[in-house]
């Protein structure tokens, strides 16, 4: 691509994140563990239904960042958060919002699939239908299941075998599964803690197809060491560094054109 | 240098197998005391395990016959009552333990765990009786399942919470992810996934319990007739097997036998289905 188209296209894309009311939107976000400061005065749009990548060296707070956002940083011992997290205009750290709430709006996918073991592959997409029952919602079990199963592109793989072990399924199709348990809520936000981390290549695109699709009507904010599936996936990227958020630009300019020096040495492989 | 080198290997191979040696004779003597135990028994109760003995009520000695149906029924009554008082306790104590690893009540109880592990049994006893003998006026089937549920309870609770430690926490942090709270974390998903574990250290414990006498002789006391009230005094196979041990009879000393070789019997069935149900556990675990 010559520059210039290049340039033209990173153009196009920051009007249209622009143009993306923010689902949610970080401010100033402080987080600790222990004495450790993992993320630093980060603040960053979320811009509804695209895909924001995560990126940046082990240890440098993406992931911590990423589980500020449904209030799971809050679920280890020595955590400590400060600072400001919109979903949908409302903060999810106001005294008054119930973490589990938050949780049941914001999904989350983690790095290993996390299938429940002593359930059906059913009962696992199901699983937290049972939460919204006991909050009051009206809720049609096979349906969301099957339809969450459509969603995570799983369902025809396992429609015939609803009833069996979630453990039966291959590495691949668990990670899908779990997809799918978070789709079945019905999230307006969806977090991916670098889900393709632990898959074999093939089951690594069908994960990252099922995103961009994902991308047509949910808000998706995904952790990746993969730079080349953040290039694939996302709308806008961000790189941390050091708990920083160094640099937040629309995917097509962070890899072709980096505004800061850091990113460049990182997205050349000079380090990390 | 070769020769000194094979000097040394010919000592050593020398001292590994001597020491080799040493653990299989400790082995074997370990083995021993269970051994003579069984073939003992075997010997003198065999003959006095009969129809009658599994269905007839203990009679008078020079009588003949009689068996220890009620002390075998008893005994069950008794362990399942001591199941429904130590179990949820244990288990639920376990769960906690295991969640809040660190917190300083959570030390506190650890260590009270192993106290009440360590407790001789007769003392068990002794609190049933202050307990509920004392207030009630009376022995009952209550107070023997009350000594021996308290019995159960560090046993639960400690199995429990290394089964539960085990789970890894990714699954806790993926049904917290899902809008669980916590105790719905534990309940729904936890402990499903520690079950068999679980179920082991239950039949563990029970088996330990089924076989206790000293926290049974002033507490349940024992019955020469049928009763299934736990408001009542009930037969328990340990019980029956001291009252006719220490007799003059030879009738009741060979039913005493008998009733060793039940109890022995009852307690190596619980064994295996713990086995039983920690391999379930395991195929399941690696599928």
């Amino acid at each position: 691509m010559p520059a210039s188209e290049a340039l033209a296209r990173a153009r196009a894309d920051a009007a249209d994140l622009a143009a993306q009311p923010a689902r949610m939107e970080v401010r100033e976000l402080n987080a600790h563990f222990g004495v450790v400061h993992a993320v630093k005065d980060v603040s960053m749009p979320i811009p509804e239904k695209r895909v924001t990548a995560v990126i940046g060296p082990s240890g440098c707070g993406k992931s911590t960042f990423l589980r500020t956002l449904n209030r799971m940083h809050e679920t280890v011992p020595t955590a400590r958060i400060s600072g400001t997290v919109l979903l949908d205009g409302q903060d999810i750290y106001a005294p008054a919002v119930d973490p589990v709430s938050v949780r049941r709006h914001v999904g989350m996918v983690f790095q290993r699939p996390t299938a429940f073991p002593t359930k059906s592959v059913r009962g696992n997409v199901a699983a937290g239908l049972g939460v919204l029952r006991s909050v009051g919602e009206r809720v049609d079990v096979d349906e969301r299941v099957e339809e969450a199963l459509r969603r995570a592109a799983l369902w025809d793989e396992v429609k015939d075998r609803l009833d069996v072990s979630a453990l039966e399924l291959s590495g691949g199709q668990q990670q899908r599964l779990c997809i799918a348990r978070a789709l079945a809520m019905n999230p307006g936000v969806l977090l991916l803690d670098e889900p393709t981390a632990s898959l074999d290549p093939l089951s690594t695109e069908k994960v990252e197809d099922l995103v961009r699709q994902l991308r047509e009507d949910i808000t998706v904010v995904m952790v990746t060491h993969n730079m080349e599936q953040a290039a694939r996936v996302s709308d806008q990227t961000g790189f941390f560094l050091h708990g920083e958020l160094v640099e937040l630009s629309p995917t097509s300019q962070l890899f072709t054109r980096p505004g800061d020096t850091r990113t460049e040495a990182y997205i050349t492989g000079r380090f990390g | 240098m070769r020769s000194v080198a094979s000097r040394t290997s010919f000592r050593r191979r020398f001292v590994n197998g001597l020491m080799l040696g040493l653990t299989y004779v400790a082995a074997g003597v370990a083995t021993l005391p269970l051994l003579f135990v069984l073939v003992y028994l075997l010997a003198k109760g065999v003959s006095a395990v009969n129809w009658s003995y599994f269905t007839s009520l203990p009679r008078p000695p020079g009588m003949g016959g009689g068996g220890a149906a009620n002390a075998i029924v008893g005994t069950l009554v008794i362990v399942a009552g001591a199941s429904v008082m130590g179990v949820p306790i244990g288990i639920g104590a376990g769960i906690y333990l295991a969640e809040r690893k660190g917190a300083p009540l959570a030390v506190f109880v650890r260590f009270l765990a192993d106290v009440l592990n360590g407790l001789p049994s007769i003392v068990m006893g002794i609190f049933a009786w202050e307990l509920v003998v004392v207030p009630m006026g009376h022995f009952s089937a209550l107070a023997g399942a009350l000594a021996l549920g308290a019995m159960m309870i560090p046993t639960v609770t400690r199995t429990t919470e290394e089964m539960v430690r085990v789970v890894p926490s990714t699954l806790r942090e993926a049904a917290l992810a899902l809008g669980y709270t916590r105790w719905r974390t534990s309940l729904r998903i936890v402990l499903p996934t520690a079950l068999a574990g679980i179920v082991t250290g239950v039949l563990v414990a029970l088996a330990r319990v089924a076989g206790e006498t000293a926290p049974l002789l002033f507490t349940a006391f024992g019955n020469d007739f049928w009763s299934l009230s736990l408001n009542q005094p009930m037969n328990a196979l340990p019980l029956q097997i001291f009252n006719y041990a220490i007799s003059p009879y030879d009738d009741w000393h060979a039913q005493a036998f008998a009733g060793a070789l039940v109890l022995i019997a009852l307690v190596l069935i619980i064994s295996l289905l713990a086995r039983a149900a920690t391999g379930r556990g395991f195929a399941r675990a690696s599928e």
